[in-house]
């Protein structure tokens, strides 16, 4: 948008004149050793306002909700509250002060009642019941239902962020921050979401929002600051812009378009899966019943579904996190496999990508190259008679960082300093370097910004060009639509007959989510037989 | 006002590298005024304690010989730990690596056995040492219980066997109704290094063995394993690293180096089986590998302090009459004080001001 545009937005000027803005960063600077994760940024977030902050994976957008948060401690600049300078010795002080938010990752325990998950998370001192009365009236008040008494492992991922968010609303913030709330959730549950947010905007609230989704973001929010290698890139009203023009901003250039290059064969199958049924192995898992699919060379399999219906268990069953019984139930490369390691699982060619990037596909705490030790050690000649080749290791995250752009403060940090869309990109990096004929992967793009998401598809679009079958679990429908030739759903561990990709519409999709049949045909012909 | 434990946000990479250090100055703080109150001159105590020790090459020996098995014990506790094994009956396993390496010495008592004996008693002692370990680790991965309490009560039976032995079975005939056996054979004897020193083999052992657990846990993938399923079980899972397996291992191993540590101390500076060979180096090398950061050079230094802290308590009783039971209270603290500073590498003490009122800037 050109500047004299902007000079006449009123939601960027005229209209906030007299008043001064909630809250202001003034040269806002985080750095980590000698890496700028935030540069002098200035924001101004006014009341009744919906606040988009957007950027590539590590552009600073995490790092600057957590200084505004109290959760870390700027190098530079400073934060004002209603015009005052203020300086926030943790999120304890910044809830008292009318600061909330509600994390990515949610901070939940899962044999502890809703009521309970909340009273731990509030710093006051009202007693447990008038505490879970105020719970049930705010939970009420926003048409955000949620029963106090149940156990939190008995929910939804929607249902649990909506405690996350009760639990925000509780100490009646005046500004919000809600870092990627929408990632995890399917499109009705983000629907909801909006709702609730249009109300605390309406009530007098700001709300500081991040998201990759920029279609979201032009539906719901007034303004929008785009970050961009730490730095402020321009102040918008994204309602003014496309979502194209807002990725450009984003980047800094064009965003590749996702290509599947033409006339795919698919080859021998590669991974095939026979009437797989498997007992949970703790309390609150799904139970996978009578899975069967095959898997060719050169194809994408997509597994579509609501979060929880079985797609983990499916998941460990596959790489041999869980072992079965009979060896027959998974063949990978002809072999069966079913009882197989996860290691010998590599070694037949096979590779995965799970959901959670911190703690299961990386060990947090540990180096990038130690982490790709984690899952090369088994065939990626990195291992020597038992010593580690670290410049063999090291070697990996180098290509990794090139192949996919992974941005990092140095060549080799621990895994939990990278943001969370580059940390994806190394784990997707890392397995697709070791050209694996089959790869699992799961949610490959949660988190990760359009131009990376870009990125990765189109290296799982490679990946099968080459030859390799490969199965993605994802949410986001349209990801599947654009990279997946057939596309099953699984519901209540259950896996319904794939679809082949063009006649896998939303409304197919959204009946076997939701756990009916498409098959009336077929029941009429039962009958009549 | 209050002081409230509050969750860092970033780990404190500083802290964890001072924290020891911190741990340490805590705790001759603490002490100071614990000889106060025994009415000693702390001053005078301290020096005693950590002073004069170095002063002459007698007590330096004698410290590389206090610090060889604590050293060797503190290692293999330390790959338990990185492993989230938690060993707590190392001087149980010392002891039955004692009385393993022992019986050969016995056995060959006066008879003229050659130079296959020392050699003989210390791979027995390390075998005895794995497989005393073993039980507890064993009942850990098939019936899952709980590891510390199985291997803390098996030092106990290891401590009844070794005195039954020796005041039964193995007694010195000669010895006077004294519960010990017969003064070790010059070939079940650990070689000295110093001729009419203190210094002995087993010291050059426990270099080796810090020198080959700094390999194995920074240049091996066994090493690596170890540290990643106690880091992120989960990844180490996804890694096809078993953590069950892990359990067995690192208890064999610990429980060897235990063993290892008891029929040297028996075979070297002891020279016989007797009850009482061990002042709980058991138990005391859980706190050097712990003030050692599970680091194997850390160790090594952790060592060396704690030999300090025993051979400055028998000088300061000799002295200044200064119980020797103070020593035990002085290790005591100073593990209270390793891990309570350990957590300023996660969380920081914060006041809290009643009413939460921050100086207004100017702007
Ligand atoms: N503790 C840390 N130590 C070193 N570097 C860090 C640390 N935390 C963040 N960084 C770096 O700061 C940069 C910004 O990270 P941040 O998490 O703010 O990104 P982001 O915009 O939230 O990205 P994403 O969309 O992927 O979540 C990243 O390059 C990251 O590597
Ligand atoms: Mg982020």
């Amino acid at each position: 948008m050109p500047a004299y545009q902007r000079m006449l937005d009123p939601t960027l000027n005229g209209l906030h004149s007299g008043e001064s803005p909630l809250l202001r960063t003034v040269g806002l600077t985080k750095r980590y050793g000698d890496f700028l994760a935030n540069d002098s940024i200035d924001i101004d977030v006014w009341p009744k306002e919906i606040h988009a902050l957007l950027g590539e994976n590590g552009a600073g957008k995490s790092t600057l909700v957590k200084a505004i948060y109290g959760l870390i401690q700027p190098s530079a600049g400073e934060i004002r509250w209603q015009g005052e300078p203020i300086v926030l010795s943790g999120p304890s002080e910044a809830r008292s002060r009318g600061i909330g938010m509600v994390f990515q990752h949610f901070s939940l325990f899962d044999n502890l009642t809703v009521a309970e998950n909340v009273a731990l998370g509030l710093d006051g001192k009202e007693s447990f019941k008038d505490m879970s009365a105020r719970l049930e009236q705010v939970s009420r008040t926003y048409g955000l239902p949620l029963d106090p008494r149940r156990e939190v492992w008995q929910l939804s991922v929607g249902e649990r962020q909506r405690i996350e968010i009760v639990r925000a609303l509780m100490q009646d913030p005046k500004f919000l921050i809600l870092d990627e709330p929408t990632a995890v959730l399917t499109p009705q549950e983000a629907d909801q979401l909006f709702v609730v947010l249009e109300r605390l905007k309406a009530e007098g609230r700001a709300i500081l929002y991040i998201s990759h989704k920029l279609d979201e973001v032009k539906r719901l929010c007034d303004t929008a600051t785009i970050l961009r290698g730490g730095k402020k890139v321009q102040t918008c009203n994204p309602r003014l812009e496309t979502a194209a023009s807002l990725a450009r901003m984003m980047v800094g250039g064009e965003i590749k378009e996702v290509k599947a290059a033409a006339g795919r064969q698919t080859t021998i199958p590669r991974l095939v899966v026979n009437d797989l049924s498997l007992a949970p192995d703790e309390a609150h898992g799904v139970r996978l019943e009578h899975i069967s699919f095959e898997l060719k060379g050169g194809e994408i399999l997509g597994i579509a579904g609501v979060a929880g219906n079985g797609q983990d268990e499916l998941f460990a069953a596959l790489s041999g996190e869980r072992l079965s019984k009979d060896p027959g139930t998974i063949v990978i490369e002809g072999i069966a496999a079913g009882h197989l390691s996860i290691t010998k699982r590599r070694k037949l060619g096979a590779a995965f990508v799970p959901e959670e990037r911190l703690g299961h596909g990386t060990a947090p705490r540990m180096k990038l190259s130690e982490n790709a030790l984690l899952t090369g050690h088994a065939a990626s000649g990195m291992v020597n008679r038992g010593f580690i080749d670290t410049a063999a290791t090291l070697k990996t995250v180098d290509k990794a960082t090139e192949t996919f752009d992974v941005r990092k403060a140095k060549r080799d940090p621990e895994a939990a300093s990278l943001s969370g869309g580059n940390l994806q990109k190394f784990i997707v990096g890392r397995e697709i370097l070791r050209n694996p004929a089959v790869l699992v992967v799961s949610q490959p793009t949660w988190g990760v910004d359009a131009g990376a998401a870009a990125v990765i598809r189109q290296a799982l679009l490679d990946l099968a060009t080459a030859g390799a079958a490969v199965l993605v679990t994802s949410q986001d429908l349209d990801e599947l639509a654009e990279i997946a030739d057939r596309i099953a759903v699984m519901f209540h561990g259950r896996l319904s007959a794939p679809l082949a990709a063009s006649e896998a519409t939303r409304e197919k999709l959204g009946l076997l989510m939701g756990g009916s049949s498409l098959e009336p045909k077929e029941a009429a012909h039962a009958v009549g037989a | 006002m209050q002081l409230v434990l509050e969750k860092r946000t970033e780990r404190s990479n500083t802290i964890a590298l001072v924290s020891p250090l911190i741990a340490i100055g805590l705790t001759i703080v603490t002490m100071t005024i614990l000889f106060a109150i025994l009415g000693k001159n702390p001053v005078l105590a301290l020096q005693a304690y950590f002073i004069a020790p170095l002063t002459d090459s007698y007590s330096l020996q004698e410290l590389a010989v206090k610090a060889t098995p604590l050293v060797m014990i503190a290692i293999g506790l330390s790959l338990c730990y990185l492993a989230n094994a938690w060993n707590i009956g190392a001087e149980g396993q010392f002891l039955i690596g004692a009385v393993a390496g022992s019986w050969i010495a016995v056995k060959t008592q006066g008879t003229d056995a050659g130079a296959w004996v020392l050699p003989a008693m210390l791979v027995l002692a390390a075998a005895a040492g794995a497989l005393y370990a073993l039980i507890p680790a064993i009942c850990k991965v098939k019936f899952g219980a709980s590891e510390i309490l199985t291997s803390l009560m098996l030092v106990y039976v290891a401590d009844l066997l070794l005195d039954y032995l020796v005041r039964g079975p193995w007694r010195d005939p000669n010895g006077f109704n004294f519960p010990t056996t017969a003064e070790f054979d010059p070939v079940a004897t650990v070689p000295l290094l110093i001729e009419g020193g203190r210094l002995h083999l087993g010291s050059i052992i426990a270099l080796l063995v810090v020198a080959a657990a700094a390999i194995l846990l920074g240049r091996t993938i066994k090493g690596f394993e170890i540290r990643v399923v106690g880091a992120a079980p989960r990844a180490a899972r996804f890694g096809g690293f078993n953590a069950n397996q892990l359990v067995i291992l690192t208890f064999a191993v610990s429980g060897a180096l235990a063993g290892l540590a008891g029929i040297i101390e028996v075979a070297g500076p002891v020279g016989h089986l007797q009850p009482g060979i061990s002042p709980g180096y058991g138990f005391t090398a859980i706190i050097v590998a712990f003030l050692g950061r599970l680091n194997p050079i850390g160790i090594l230094i952790a060592g060396l302090f704690l030999a300090l802290t025993f051979i400055g308590g028998e000088q300061a009783q000799i002295a200044m009459k200064i119980p020797l039971d103070v020593t035990k209270v002085f290790q005591g603290i100073l593990l209270f004080y390793v891990l309570a500073c350990d957590s300023l590498i996660l969380y920081r003490f914060k006041l809290v001001l009643a009413n939460r009122q921050v100086a207004r800037g100017a702007g």
